[in-house]
Formats: C-alpha cells, sequence, structure tokens
C-alpha cells in the first residue's frame, strides 16, 4: 500500500467562518495502480493531493505514504518524503528559470542525492527532450517544459507520483502526448500515480477514477474500475 | 543536498548578472563610503591620541622672555639648576619662488619624544649621530615639501629627510640647524619645561628672573575641538551607508521576489525550510563578504584620496596636526566588513522573513515587485511623519550636538518614508486633471510603478536634500566669511616683530610714516573657566569703523579703550551664555563687563579682547608683537610694505599684505569643506545608481504592463520615450519634494548644528542657481538611468510581447 | 683600556631593539661609538680602530695635571666615574655612582665655532644609589657645545645640568660659552691632552710619573658630589686620603693582546660624609669613594663582547682593580693593578687576576653573575664578592649591572662590581 488515507478533514479559516474543504475523506493507492482523482473547481481534490503529498497537515484523519504516518512528521521530515519518496507534477511545471532543461530534469535526484546520469539520460529521451536541454524554461514550449516536469518528477524513482491537473496548461494534442508519456513511463518504473484532474478524457486513461464532491468522495468505499478497461 | 540547492539559488545569479552586481556595487559603495569616513576619523583621532600621549611641543608649559627671544645662557642657567627644559627656535624663512616654508628647530637631545619626528627613531643603524647634530645636520619634512626642498634648499641646509608625520610646510630639524636657517644664531623663542622634574629645584624667579611661564595647550583639547567635526564626517558617512542600503534592501528584495517560485519549487520538491533559509542566509553573507572587502578596499582608496583635505581642515580650522598619509589598520578593515554584513542582513531581514513564512502552497502567481498596497503606503508615510515630528521636537527638549543630528535624522527619514504617499498624491492629481487617454494611461503607469522606485526615489531625495543642505550651508559660510574678512582686515599691512628692538622700529616707522598703527598682544588665559586667548588692542577708530560686532552695548569703543569693559567673540558667548553687559571671566581675580560680542569665524576657542595697558597690567608678558598697519592717504599697500622691509629689521616674512591673509584665510576655508563636498559628490553617485538599477530591475517586470498599451497601437519607441519621460518627471517631482527638505536641512546645520559644532551661528543664503544646476543633475540622471531599459525596450521583438498574452493566467 | 663603560655585546640587531629615539641616540652617542661596540663599529664606525679616523691615540706621554683632569676632546671617548661605600647609621651597606661620559661624534674641527649647538661633543650622565633593598638610577644628556656639560680642570668641575663632582664652592664657568672663546670644558680646540703642551699650573713633575700622585694639593683632593632626579638625590663630600694612583704603565693601559690601550688613572682613597635623599627620607652615610679617569679612541677587539670589573678596598688599606675581558673567540683577557695603602701601584698583566663566576641572579631578564671569586696569588689574595644587592641593574637607555659588593675570604672589606654584555635570554 502505497497511500493509504483515512478520514481526512481539513477547513480553512475564512471570513464567514470555517470552511469544510475536505470531510472525512478515505483512499488508497497500490503500487503500480493509477488512480485518477477528478471533481469540479473547488472539490477540493487539490487540497486532498497537498495533504498527500505531504505539503500540507491535515486537521483529521490518519495518511500514510510509503509506509509513513504523515501526522508523525516534522517539517524536516515531511520534506525527506517528498524528496525522497513522492515525484510531484504541477499544473505550471514550476521549474527553476534560473537552471537549464537539463538541471531541471536531474534536479530532485540530485536533491535526494540518488543522481543517476544514465536514467536522466534515458527519460531525457523518452520524453524527447534531448535536444532542448540546455534551454532555459523560459526558452521551451508549454508542453516540452511539462515534460522537463514529468523527467524531474521520475528522475529519483520515486514510489509514488503525484501530478496536480498535468496537462491544465497544454493544448489538446500535446496534453494526449504528455498524458501517455507519463502513464507509460510510470508503469515501467512500477510507482503508484495519483492524478488530480477535471479533464475527463485524462482521468479516463487512469486504471481507477474518484470522483470529489463538496469535500466527499462520491460513492465512497466503491472501488469502480475505469471506464478505459 | 545542499550543494545542490545552493546551486540552484546561486543559479538566479548568472542568469541575472546585472542584479548581482548591483547589489554588489550598492553593498560595496555604502560600505566604501563609510569606511573611509572611518579611516580617516580614525587617523585623527591616533593622532590626537599620540600628541596627548607624547606631550608634544604644545602640551607642555613653556618658558619664554616677553618681547625678546630668550638666549642659550638662560637654558644653561635653567638646566644647570635643576630645570629639564628643552629649546624651541621657530620662524618662517623664504625658500625659491613658492610659499615660506616655516622652521621649527629642537634640541634633537632633549626635546619631548612627541616632538621629534618619527623617522628619528629609525636612526638606529647605519646613521651617524654625527650627521643630526654637527653641520650641516638632518631636517625633516612631509613629503611633497622635503621633494621640493631638494630642489631650492639654500646652500648651507640640513640635509632633507622625507617624514609624512611631519605637517606640510613645516621643516623640523635640530636647533642647531634652524639657528642658521633662520639667521638666529644663540637665540631660543621658548623653552619647554618637560615633565618629570628632579626632586627639588630652586624657585624660577631666582634662576631666570624676567622669565614667565605660558601654560601649554591643555591636553584633550583639541579632540574636544574636533570631535564636533569627526562627528560631522560620521553623519555623512552614515548617510552614505544608509543610501546604500536602499540598493541593497531593493537588489536583495528582488532577488526574493524573483526567485519565489524556485523557493517554492525547492521546498515542495522536499528541501526543508531550515535549510533553505540557512542557505540564503549563507549567501547573503557571502555577497556581503565579497562586496564589503571590495568596498573597505575601496573605502581605503577614498580615505586617502581625502585624508590630506582632512588634515588640511584640521590644521586650518583647530591647529590639530594630522599626517597626510593613512596607515592601514586590520581592525578598521574587520569592522569595515562587518558593517557590510550587518548592513546586508539587515537590508535582507526582511526578504528572509518572507521566505521563512512562505507558505509552500500559495499559488504560483506573479506578483509585482514590492507592490505596496495604499493602505502599506499610508502606515509607511505615518512613520514618516512620527520621525519628523520627534525629530523636530528633539532640539526643543534636548540640547547639544546629539539633538541636532536628531533633528537631521528625523527630518531625513521621515521625509524619505513619506515621499512615496506624496508622489502617489501627486501623480492621483495628475490623472485626475488628464483628458486624452494616453496621458491618463500614462499618469496611471506611473503611480503603478511607484512602489517599485520608491526606494531609489528615497535614496535619491535623500541624497539631493542632504546637497542642497550642505551647499547651502557652505554657500552661506562663504558668502558671511568673505564679508567677514572684509571688516576685521581692515589694516593694510601685518607684521610681527621678533623683538623688542624690531617691535620698537616699527613704532618708529609707523609715526615716521604717519601710518596708522594697531599694536596687538596675545596671552593664553582661562576665559570663563576654559582654556582661550585674551587679544590686548590699542585704541584706534578703525576699530569702530570696521570690527565685525554682532552686538553690543552703549559706548562699546570706548569703554574698551579705557579698560572697563571687554569684548568677547561669539563662541564664548554662545558657550558660556554671556550677552553685553554680563561679566566674564578673564583670569583669576580679573573680571570685566562685555561691552560687545563680535563674529570670529574658522576660531574654534574662546577669546576676549580687552585694552592692551589692562592686560599688561594683569599679564607682563603681554607685550605687542603683532601690528596692523594703516597706510597714510597717498600710499600703497605695497610701497608701505616696501618701506617697512627696507627700513626696519623685519623680514620678508614677517610682515603680510591684507590681500595676503584674506588669500590665506579663504584657501583654508576652501580646504575645510572639500571633504564634505567630495562626500556630497559621492552620495550623489551613489543615489544615481540606486535610480539606475531600480529602473533596469523594473523594465524587465513591465512587459505585462506595456504589452496591452502595444497591442491598442503604440510603438516600442514611444513606449521607450514615454518611459524616459516618466523617470524624469519622477526625478523632478522628487527635487520638488527634495528642496524643501534640504532648505530645512541647511537651516538646521546652521541654526543648530553649526552653533552646537563650532559655536557661531551664520545667516541663510539661498542659491536658487545651484538648485537649477542641481535639477538638472537629477534630471539628467533619471534620464540616463532610463535610458538603457528604454532602449531595451524599444528592441524588445513583438514576440516578447506576444508571449505576454500566451503566457496570461 | 679598562672597559669602564659598559659596551654592548651586542648582536647587530642591539640597537634596533630598542625602538625608541632615546636609546637610539643613546647607543648611537655614548654607547655605539664605545670600543667594544664591534658590530655597530663595523656599521657606522667600520675603520675607527684605526688612527686614520682622525682621534688621537693613546701614548705614553707623561700626564700632567691638573690638565688631564679636563676633557681631551681629541679622544673619542672619555669618563669621570666615581663609586662609593657607604653605610648609614644603621651600618646598612650602601652604594653610590655618579658617571659623567663624554662622547665625540667626530674629530674637532679646528675651523669650526666653539661655542655652538653643532660642537660635535655629546655628555651622558649616569647616577645611582644602591641599598640592600632598592637599586635607583638616572640619566641625562647635553650637547657639549653650549656649557650645559663639561669639565674644567682647575678648580675642578665636572657637570651635566645641576649634576655635579666639584671642588667645594667653586662656581661653574660662565653659563654659556662667548662665542669666539675657546670653552672651558675643552670642547673646542684650545686644548688636546696629546698635542697641548704641558699647562702651566700642572702639578707635579710631568717628566717623573711616579711622583705624580704622590705630590699633594691635587685638584681632586677635595670634592663634592651631587645629583638629584624624581625618586632620590645625593650630596656626599670627598677628601682623598691619598695620592692619585697612575693605572697600567704609567697611565697607558693595555687593554688586549693585540695591544688596544687607553689612557687611565685613578683616585681610589677617597673618605665620603653625606647625605642619600631617598623616597623613604634623608639618610646620613659615611664610607670609601673611588674615581676613575680613562679615555681612549680605540675599540675593543672584535671578539670582546662584556666584562666584568672590580674596584676593591681592601681592611688593610690596600685597593685592588681588576678586570675580566670576555672573548668569544679565546680566553677572557684580564689586568690588575694592586695598590699599596701609601698608593704604590703593581700592574699585574693577563693570566695574574682570576675572577670566577660562583652564583648568578635572574636580573632584567638575564642570567648575571652576582657572586665571584678573586684570585691574585701574586698579593695571596683569594677573596669571595657578594653583590650587596643582586638586583642592581641599571635600567637606562644603555643597560648593565653595577652596584656594591661585600668582600670575604683571604681579605675583608667592600668594593665595586660592574658588569656588561650579559644578555637576555
Amino acid at each position: 500500500m502505497l497511500i493509504a488515507a483515512r478520514d481526512v478533514t481539513k477547513t480553512y479559516p475564512t471570513a464567514d467562518g470555517p470552511l469544510t474543504v475536505l470531510g472525512g475523506v478515505s483512499l488508497t493507492l497500490d503500487r503500480g495502480e493509477t488512480l485518477a482523482l477528478t471533481g469540479e473547481s473547488g472539490s477540493g481534490k487539490s487540497t486532498l493531493l497537498h495533504l498527500l503529498a505531504a505539503l500540507d497537515t491535515a486537521d483529521a484523519g490518519e495518511i500514510e505514504v510509503a509506509g509513513a504516518a504523515l501526522s508523525g512528521l516534522s517539517d524536516a521530515g515531511r520534506a525527506a518524503l517528498r524528496r525522497e519518496k513522492i515525484g510531484l507534477i504541477f499544473q505550471q511545471f514550476n521549474l527553476i528559470p534560473s537552471l537549464d532543461a537539463g538541471a531541471n530534469l536531474a534536479f530532485q535526484a540530485r536533491l535526494a542525492g540518488r543522481h543517476d546520469p544514465d536514467w536522466c539520460a534515458t527519460l531525457a529521451g523518452r520524453l524527447g527532450l534531448t535536444d532542448v536541454l540546455s534551454r532555459y524554461p523560459e526558452q521551451l514550449s508549454g508542453g516540452q517544459q511539462q515534460r522537463v516536469a514529468i523527467g524531474r518528477a521520475l528522475a529519483a524513482r520515486p514510489q509514488v507520483l503525484m501530478a496536480d491537473e498535468p496537462t491544465g496548461n497544454l493544448d489538446e494534442a500535446s496534453s494526449d502526448r504528455v498524458a501517455a508519456l507519463m502513464l507509460e513511463l510510470v508503469a515501467e518504473t512500477g510507482a503508484g500515480l495519483l492524478l488530480v484532474t477535471h479533464s475527463e478524457r485524462l482521468a479516463a486513461r487512469a486504471g481507477r477514477r474518484l470522483h470529489l464532491s463538496g469535500g466527499r468522495l462520491a460513492g465512497a468505499g466503491t472501488h469502480a474500475r475505469g471506464a478505459a478497461e | 543536498m545542499t550543494r545542490t540547492a545552493l546551486a540552484a539559488l546561486l543559479s538566479h545569479w548568472r542568469r541575472r548578472p546585472g542584479q548581482l552586481a548591483t547589489l554588489l556595487m550598492g553593498l560595496a559603495l555604502a560600505t566604501a563610503l563609510w569606511s573611509a569616513v572611518q579611516a580617516i576619523n580614525a587617523e585623527a583621532r591616533a593622532s590626537y591620541d599620540r600628541a596627548a600621549g607624547e606631550l608634544g611641543l604644545s602640551g607642555l608649559d613653556a618658558l619664554v622672555r616677553p618681547g625678546e627671544p630668550l638666549a642659550v645662557v638662560d637654558f644653561v642657567a635653567l638646566r644647570r639648576a635643576g630645570w629639564l627644559v628643552s629649546p624651541v627656535l621657530e620662524g618662517r624663512v623664504a625658500v625659491g619662488a613658492g610659499p615660506p616654508v616655516s622652521v621649527l628647530g629642537v634640541d634633537f637631545l632633549s626635546a619631548p619624544p612627541g616632538a621629534l619626528p618619527a623617522g628619528l627613531a629609525g636612526l638606529g643603524e647605519g646613521e651617524e649621530p654625527a650627521l643630526l647634530f654637527t653641520a650641516p645636520g638632518v631636517a625633516f619634512a612631509a613629503p611633497a615639501l622635503a621633494e621640493r626642498l631638494r630642489q631650492a634648499a639654500p646652500a648651507g641646509w640640513p640635509e632633507i629627510r622625507a617624514d609624512a608625520a611631519v605637517p606640510p610646510g613645516q621643516v623640523l630639524t635640530d636647533i642647531g640647524a634652524a639657528e642658521r636657517m633662520l639667521a638666529r644664531p644663540g637665540e631660543i623663542d621658548r623653552l619647554l619645561i618637560l615633565p618629570d622634574q628632579p626632586r627639588a629645584r630652586p624657585p624660577l624667579a631666582e634662576v631666570a628672573p624676567g622669565l614667565v611661564r605660558e601654560a601649554g595647550r591643555e591636553q584633550g583639547e583639541i579632540a574636544r575641538l574636533t570631535s564636533s567635526f569627526h562627528l560631522n564626517l560620521t553623519a555623512f558617512g552614515l548617510l552614505s551607508f544608509a543610501v546604500g542600503l536602499f540598493i541593497v534592501h531593493g537588489a536583495i528584495g528582488l532577488a526574493v521576489e524573483q526567485r519565489r517560485g524556485t523557493v517554492r519549487t525547492l521546498r515542495a520538491l522536499g528541501l526543508p525550510t531550515a535549510r533553505l533559509v540557512a542557505l540564503l542566509l549563507a549567501e547573503v553573507v557571502v555577497l556581503a563578504l565579497v562586496a564589503g572587502a571590495a568596498g573597505v578596499a575601496l573605502g581605503y582608496v577614498i580615505a586617502a584620496a581625502l585624508l590630506p583635505d582632512v588634515a588640511a581642515t584640521l590644521r586650518g580650522l583647530y591647529g590639530a596636526s594630522v599626517p597626510g598619509v593613512l596607515s592601514f589598520d586590520p581592525g578598521w578593515a574587520a569592522a569595515g566588513l562587518a558593517m557590510a554584513l550587518a548592513g546586508a542582513l539587515v537590508a535582507a531581514g526582511q526578504g528572509l522573513w518572507r521566505v521563512a513564512r512562505l507558505p509552500v502552497l500559495e499559488a504560483a502567481r506573479p506578483r509585482a515587485w514590492a507592490t505596496v498596497s495604499g493602505r502599506a503606503l499610508r502606515r509607511q508615510a505615518g512613520a514618516g511623519a512620527v520621525l519628523l515630528v520627534a525629530g523636530i521636537a528633539a532640539p526643543l527638549v534636548a540640547g547639544g550636538l546629539g539633538a541636532g543630528f536628531a533633528l537631521l535624522a528625523g527630518l531625513l527619514l521621515g521625509a524619505a518614508l513619506t515621499l512615496p504617499l506624496a508622489l502617489s498624491a501627486a501623480l492621483a492629481l495628475g490623472a485626475a486633471r488628464a483628458r486624452r487617454p494616453l496621458t491618463q494611461w500614462f499618469w496611471a503607469d506611473t503611480r503603478q510603478q511607484l512602489p517599485g522606485l520608491s526606494l531609489a526615489l528615497m535614496a535619491l531625495m535623500l541624497a539631493l536634500a542632504a546637497n542642497i543642505g550642505v551647499s547651502t550651508m557652505v554657500g552661506s559660510f562663504r558668502l558671511t566669511f568673505t564679508g567677514w574678512l572684509d571688516q576685521r582686515l581692515a589694516a593694510d599691512l601685518y607684521a610681527r616683530a621678533g623683538s623688542g628692538a624690531e617691535a620698537e622700529a616699527i613704532r618708529g616707522f609707523a609715526e615716521a610714516r604717519g601710518a596708522g598703527l594697531l599694536p596687538t598682544a596675545e596671552v593664553e588665559a582661562r576665559l570663563d573657566g576654559a582654556p582661550g586667548t585674551i587679544r590686548g588692542i590699542t585704541d584706534h577708530p578703525l576699530y569702530a569703523r570696521s570690527w565685525p560686532l554682532l552686538s553690543s552695548a552703549p559706548e562699546v569703543w570706548t569703554r574698551v579703550a579705557r579698560g572697563e569693559a571687554a569684548l568677547v567673540n561669539e563662541q564664548l558667548a554662545r558657550r558660556a551664555g554671556l550677552a553685553p553687559g554680563d561679566p566674564v571671566g578673564l583670569g583669576p581675580g580679573w573680571a570685566l563687563p562685555i561691552a560687545g560680542i563680535y563674529s570670529d569665524y574658522g576660531n574654534p576657542r574662546g577669546e576676549a579682547m580687552v585694552a592692551l595697558p589692562a592686560l599688561q597690567a594683569r599679564f607682563p608678558q603681554a607685550v605687542a608683537r603683532d601690528f596692523g598697519l594703516v597706510a597714510p592717504a597717498g600710499t600703497g599697500a605695497d610701497a608701505l610694505r616696501a618701506a617697512l622691509v627696507a627700513e626696519t629689521p623685519l623680514t620678508e616674512g614677517a610682515v603680510i599684505d591684507q590681500a595676503h591673509v584674506k588669500q590665506i584665510s579663504l584657501a583654508v576655508f576652501e580646504r575645510t569643506f572639500a571633504v564634505t563636498g567630495a562626500l556630497n559628490v559621492l552620495t550623489l553617485a551613489v543615489a544615481g545608481v540606486a535610480m539606475l538599477t531600480a529602473l533596469l530591475t523594473l523594465a524587465t517586470m513591465r512587459l505585462p504592463q506595456l504589452a496591452p498599451v502595444w497591442a491598442l497601437g503604440l510603438t516600442r519607441a514611444r513606449l521607450g520615450r514615454l518611459d524616459m519621460a516618466r523617470s524624469s518627471l519622477l526625478a523632478a517631482l522628487t527635487f520638488a519634494a527634495a528642496l524643501p527638505l534640504g532648505l530645512a536641512v541647511a537651516w538646521a546645520l546652521l541654526a543648530v548644528v553649526n552653533v552646537e559644532a563650532f559655536g557661531w551661528r551664520l545667516p541663510m543664503h539661498l542659491f536658487p542657481r545651484d538648485w537649477a544646476v542641481l535639477l538638472a543633475l537629477s534630471v539628467a540622471a533619471a534620464l540616463l538611468a532610463a535610458l538603457v531599459p528604454a532602449r531595451r525596450l524599444a528592441r524588445t521583438p513583438p514576440a516578447a510581447f506576444l508571449k505576454v498574452f500566451a503566457d496570461e493566467r | 683600556m679598562r672597559p669602564r663603560r659598559p659596551a654592548p655585546p651586542p648582536p647587530a640587531s642591539f640597537c634596533s631593539k630598542y625602538a625608541s629615539r632615546r636609546s637610539v641616540l643613546a647607543h648611537g652617542l655614548a654607547f655605539c661609538t664605545v670600543p667594544g661596540a664591534a658590530p655597530l663599529a663595523a656599521q657606522g664606525f667600520a675603520g675607527l680602530g684605526t688612527e686614520a679616523s682622525g682621534y688621537a691615540a693613546p701614548d705614553r706621554s707623561p700626564l700632567v695635571f691638573p690638565r688631564d683632569h679636563g676633557a681631551h676632546p681629541a679622544f673619542r671617548i672619555e669618563w669621570w666615574y666615581l663609586t662609593a661605600n657607604l653605610t648609614d647609621a644603621a651600618g646598612r651597606d650602601l652604594g653610590l655612582q655618579w658617571t659623567l661620559f663624554r662622547s665625540a661624534l667626530r674629530p674637532p674641527d679646528p675651523g669650526a665655532a666653539e661655542a655652538s649647538w653643532q660642537v660635535p661633543q655629546i655628555w651622558l650622565a649616569h647616577a645611582a644609589v644602591t641599598t640592600p633593598e632598592r637599586h635607583l638610577a638616572a640619566e641625562r644628556f647635553a650637547r657639549g657645545g653650549v656649557g650645559q656639560a663639561g669639565v674644567r680642570p682647575a678648580p675642578f668641575a665636572a657637570w651635566l645640568d645641576e649634576w655635579r663632582l666639584a671642588a667645594p664652592g667653586a662656581d661653574l664657568p660662565p653659563r654659556a660659552p662667548t662665542p669666539g672663546t675657546p670653552l672651558a670644558d675643552g670642547s673646542g680646540r684650545a686644548a688636546t691632552a696629546s698635542s697641548a703642551p704641558p699647562g702651566a699650573t700642572s702639578t707635579g713633575a710631568a717628566d717623573d710619573p711616579g711622583t705624580t700622585g704622590t705630590s699633594g694639593g691635587d685638584a681632586l683632593d677635595r670634592l663634592t658630589v651631587a645629583a638629584s632626579a624624581e625618586d632620590f638625590a645625593y650630596d656626599v663630600a670627598l677628601t682623598a686620603e691619598g695620592p692619585l694612583v697612575l693605572q697600567g704603565e704609567a697611565g697607558y693601559s693595555v687593554k688586549s693582546p693585540e695591544g688596544q690601550a687607553s689612557r687611565y688613572y685613578s683616585q681610589p682613597f677617597y673618605r665620603a660624609e653625606g647625605v642619600l635623599r631617598l623616597p623613604e627620607g634623608d639618610i646620613a652615610v659615611t664610607g670609601r669613594a673611588w674615581l676613575d679617569r680613562e679615555w681612549s679612541s680605540q675599540p675593543l677587539a672584535d671578539t670582546q663582547d662584556g666584562w666584568d670589573w672590580i674596584s676593591l678596598h681592601l681592611d688593610t688599606g690596600e685597593k685592588l682593580m681588576g678586570f675580566r675581558l670576555r672573548d668569544r673567540a679565546r680566553a677572557p683577557f684580564t689586568s690588575a693593578t694592586h695598590i699599596a695603602p701609601d698608593g704604590t701601584p703593581t700592574p699585574y698583566s693577563d693570566g695574574a687576576l682570576t675572577l670566577t663566576p660562583l652564583r648568578t641572579a635572574r636580573v632584567a631578564g638575564r642570567d648575571v653573575p652576582v657572586r665571584w671569586r678573586a684570585e691574585l696569588p701574586a698579593q695571596g689574595i683569594d677573596v669571595t664578592l657578594s653583590a650587596v644587592n643582586p638586583q642592581a641593574w641599571m635600567g637606562l637607555a644603555f643597560a648593565y649591572w653595577e652596584g656594591p659588593v661585600r668582600i670575604e675570604g683571604s681579605h675583608a672589606g667592600r668594593g665595586y662590581l660592574e658588569m656588561t654584555g650579559y644578555a637576555v635570554e
């Protein structure tokens, strides 16, 4: 079990009183599994991803990622978990603008202290980035940037990959290409993938999907297999 | 992990070398000016300490014979009686075409160590003592003079050695050589009474009747007198440092802003916050050390360049002797580095704090750099207003120089903090009056840029205000001083008699020629408890006609001539709180009512004037040696001078005409403020750099704002021109704000700081032409600063503008 | 010559070690020019050992008094050196020193003005008082040409400032020399010992040195000595109870196997009586004093770097002068003069006297011998000398050890010990 979340609750204070974004969400993700998390804007899916990625802490409930209970971790512990066990892909790509594509791709692996040049080269090849590795992010197209981000997330061989609207900033064609590549590589590395998206197209590619609505999983407890199968 | 993260953070600078250069330059400049001032102050203080510690010539009591030189027999008689005294022979002598050289002869064997050239300590090896003590002898002079004398010294002069510790214009040598150089064999001017006398000695009156003991200058007096000058310099140094810190703060803040995304990504990818902050801190430290080292080096260069002027100032104004050569002190360098580090940390503090608290999840939405909300602007202006009020209140509730500087600091900082709000209001006013859409956009866009430029504009205003304030002060002083010189130097010639015979010769000459004669004598005394000078004068209508009195009682000159009253200078009156009618203590058991107060610029010490006979009744040693001569009608000063030199034993050097004295006084004056002027220019230069860097920084962030305007049909060149116009407008507005501030600063300097520091108050004059020049300069600087980004904008490829729309989120 | 003036044993850095001007002057003037200052001589005064430098060389001509009590400016170095062993009412052993040195910067120039600051003569005086508990010392400097210091043969007066060794009641010469007249202290060209004919006022038979010292009525017979400093002063009357004594061969004293020599005579027979003014109060004293007169122009040998010198008043009425010149290259050179109670001198050349250090004390960072064995078998003398105050250090511009000693062994008595050239460890 890569991810096990039980009764996760998150509330934000607002001017009109506390706003419950997540109200008791439970889910699991197995090794090699791809899980798409869909929902409307404001349904809480990004919040859930942030909690699972140890970027934020839940108010109640238990989350276990790669065998570690998040509630027991310090800030540094959560950082270590992100560094070593999780690969993150953002909608905004979030590349480091002052580093070239190659350095960005290898970045997390270096940060985690397990840089493997061969693996990075392989990733770059598979992602079609070999010719643009010395370019800086601002010189890359959106699709290229997101492929660099995917490479970065995979370079450290994480146990679980979490992607937040990875194709949200891409046109349809590049979106498809990027999604295909991502799923292909995840399958090859045997990592688990948690995919947050509002795109049906993309969600349909996942092995399993959950729908979040108003902070709760629709049909909680059902483990419906994806339509793609 | 650390290395990878650090490499990522530092890669920012590689991509933006200009920003790095800005940061380093700002910090280096700030450190340089600060360190330079510190080095100068330290050098001066060290030389005061040296002088105080070694009891140089001026610190020792001395024996003199009123009106006559002493002879070697006097020295020998005192020595044989057990009085440890050391002879001094002084005089001026003409050498070649240059100004006359003052020769100071001491007995190298018995003189107090503080009076000896430092070079003498190095005589150990290979030097024959015979060189020092026998003809032709050895003399020491500052390097420049030594060089001149080597070319032009008369035959029979001692061998000249360069010694940077000897005050410029002076030759220090053994008395045996000095009496030949001055053609005064066997004569002695003063016998210094050395410290550490033997147990029992016969009384002075028994050994050497007719000699008078003159008190030495009090130890520490120089340090006391000059402390205000050094405080002045320090204040300037701090101002420069503050201006520099504005740049650093801007550059570091920008760097932090621009790296928000990177920072967030690093956090998301698993870099712990503590490590991240530590890395950024280390980065600041390294940058500060690099910039600090450069700044210290630059500061040394600046200090070395300014020191001769400072030394001249201190000598001219206070008679303090400071070598014109800078020594290097590692402690000073370390302090400079520490200052750079502290400054950088202060400047970076806000940015680091923000990073530490930056939520990792905050949406990566781009923020305009240092966007300041209206509320923040008002809050800042409120703080500024508090500072203004506190500054103005300082001299009202507390006295002293500290309060004066508190006033200046309150004015400058308070005004700087209120500047953004004032500019914003002015721009809003402009926008409200604008009718055409482009004009409206121009005003609005300018206002939108204000937050990004406000730091630079604040720095500019500080520099401008300081410049206006200081130059108004110096200009006012110069005007007052020249007018005062004209009044005070009313006689045509000034002659100094070396002996009673010479004095008689001058009297005889004046009588025979029908020239007016104004003899004066001076004695050192305690005036109202503090050391000062009493000047004895003889009655002459010229005094009533020209002497610059600030306030007086009725019949002032008559009463003074009768010995019934005294005049005191402004310094003494202010220090002791005296007004006409009050009694002033002139020594033990002697006090006279004050008949008037005269201005006495350039003299840091208290002084009183009384009738010569009254002075001589109290101080028998007060023999008139200085004479002012007024040429009779029909005789020119030059002719009178020639006749005086021809018909009396006086040498050329002993007679100076009025024009020459004025020229010397004004030269001293100019040098006095040369340092202030130099620091002024440097501060302005730093502000210019601040402006440039701020504009350069903004330019890179302005594309999103300019792209829509461009899309709506404005050419890039036009946009560039508009940007330049915008910079000029902001500079002009800033100048408009700086002008009243500068005048307030000038007033504070003239009416508060100068009074506290020097003891005189000067009327304020205005110099509108200087302002015009300064306005032109600041607009030109702004244009120049805007030129680079404007040209870059004009050349920005349309694709870049398009990208703005593509990236629009 | 007798190394009465402490010459530095100095390493080459000796002068530079004392960075202060005063010591530089002192070294330069009084010590770096002194015979024995070989390393310095090598730097600034090379060749001074030869007669070509323009100074007069000591010869064997008869000494003429009182003329030779005065200064000999044609010679490079000269001194009037008085030490006294005193006791107070409580019987405490005390010591007193009064020394006037003259050092020529250059040989006198016959064409130069006689009275001026620039006469190339420098004077230096040392004064010290030693008690068993403390040792107080002071120094003074003076230029030669103005009258601040000088020596007049008769009536005798030697002075620097108010420090004075002079016939009682004698006025000093005019307070400053009048330009154009020769100086009484002889620092002008008026008289030099080697060239001027015997003065008309000379006492005794100039051609019979043996009788010189025995003639009565010498200018040095009755003197007073006075000096004062910040923390001490003294005023002591001296009465000679015996004749002048010529050292070496009729006043020609050899100082090394190579033959370096000086002119040297003494008055060792003073009875002393006076008062020491010390911080604890005035102390009335009596005792014995010894005056040495010496002048020369030649340095010591290169390898001689210090000396130990003694002047002993033995209870038998005999006197003993002896010294040991320490030599880096060979055995010390020793010399001695035994003086019978009637003043008859018996000189002894190298090797007759043996001086052996017995114990050292730590003084001013140096190990200095403060207990000695002195053997002169030819006179049956074998005594032990112990310093009254081991810390009798003259910490002046040039530093050395000089203080009173007690004598035990074959003879009893008191005396003075001087040691120079002991380096800081």
